[in-house]
């Protein structure tokens, strides 16, 4: 399974944090391989996020579509639909670069999963929305400015 | 205590579309109630997975950047008409809910 192997592959420091976080029983192991680490949804910055996902520096790419408006008059509310025509495309995960906590979700596909997600999101403020794909072990981006009149996280 | 959720799954052509409607609050735990002051804790759902008749076609993981009363739509190459979707959700705090729909 492609989570699994990206959690294998970012070696001792990425398994470690993992570890510790099964140990102090925050995350229950099947929790702990399923998809990106639970550290990277709580990272505070993009870079850190990707790092924490194991897609450093992803390359740009043109196969990847995201629909999104281009103004979201309310930002508890977005709809995003990414379509990744990338073959072998294995996750999605998707990114609201000025959100206080950037990863918004990520989504593993297999069995037969088609290169598409679509959800509604929350939005803090103007950003860009970014799509981050995981195909054949490589990592592939795109992303979509979304003006934002109304924040959506609260506060 | 976890409402009910929608699911509709259909065929279009030699892919399944599939669409869930989840109940849940969604708190991102940064939102003040605006009568006390105080911070909501933070309550939302964190894994999402999808089975077609028993294999696993999504392993989600999600953060409180989704919406209130998320909306996930995706899509399955190969299962035919009458195979069985089931989607599954759990949250921060342990709760955990689960739908089914037979793909028409």
């Amino acid at each position: 399974m492609n989570a699994l192997r990206r959690n294998v592959l970012k070696g001792a420091a990425g398994a470690g944090t993992v570890a510790v976080a099964v140990a102090a029983g925050l995350l229950k192991p099947t929790q702990a391989l399923a998809g990106v680490p639970r550290s990277a949804f709580e990272a505070k910055s993009v870079g850190d996020a990707l790092k924490n996902m194991g897609a450093v520096s992803p390359a740009d790419s043109k196969d990847i579509t995201i629909k999104a408006p281009d103004i979201a008059e309310n930002g508890a509310v977005v709809p995003v639909e990414v379509t990744s025509n990338i073959p072998g495309t294995s996750a999605i995960a998707i990114l609201a670069e000025k959100n206080q906590t950037p990863l918004v979700a990520d989504f593993g596909l297999m069995g037969g999963a088609e290169g598409y997600i679509s959800t509604r999101i929350k939005m803090g403020q103007t950003s860009l929305v970014r799509a981050v794909i995981t195909a054949g072990g490589k990592s592939y981006t795109a992303a979509k400015e979304v003006k934002v009149t109304i924040g959506g996280c609260g506060g | 205590m976890a409402e009910p959720m929608r699911i509709r799954a259909t065929m279009a052509g030699d892919v399944a579309d599939v669409k869930v409607l989840m109940n849940h609050p969604m708190e991102t735990g940064l939102r003040k109630d605006a009568k006390t002051g105080q911070l909501v804790p933070a309550h939302y759902i964190t894994d999402v997975t999808a089975t077609v008749n028993g294999a696993k076609v999504l392993d989600a993981g999600l953060s409180g950047g989704v919406s209130k009363n998320p909306y996930l739509g995706f899509k399955v190459k190969g299962p035919k008409k009458g195979d069985k979707v089931v989607v599954n959700w759990v949250d921060n705090k342990g709760d955990k809910n689960s739908a089914e729909a037979v793909i028409g």
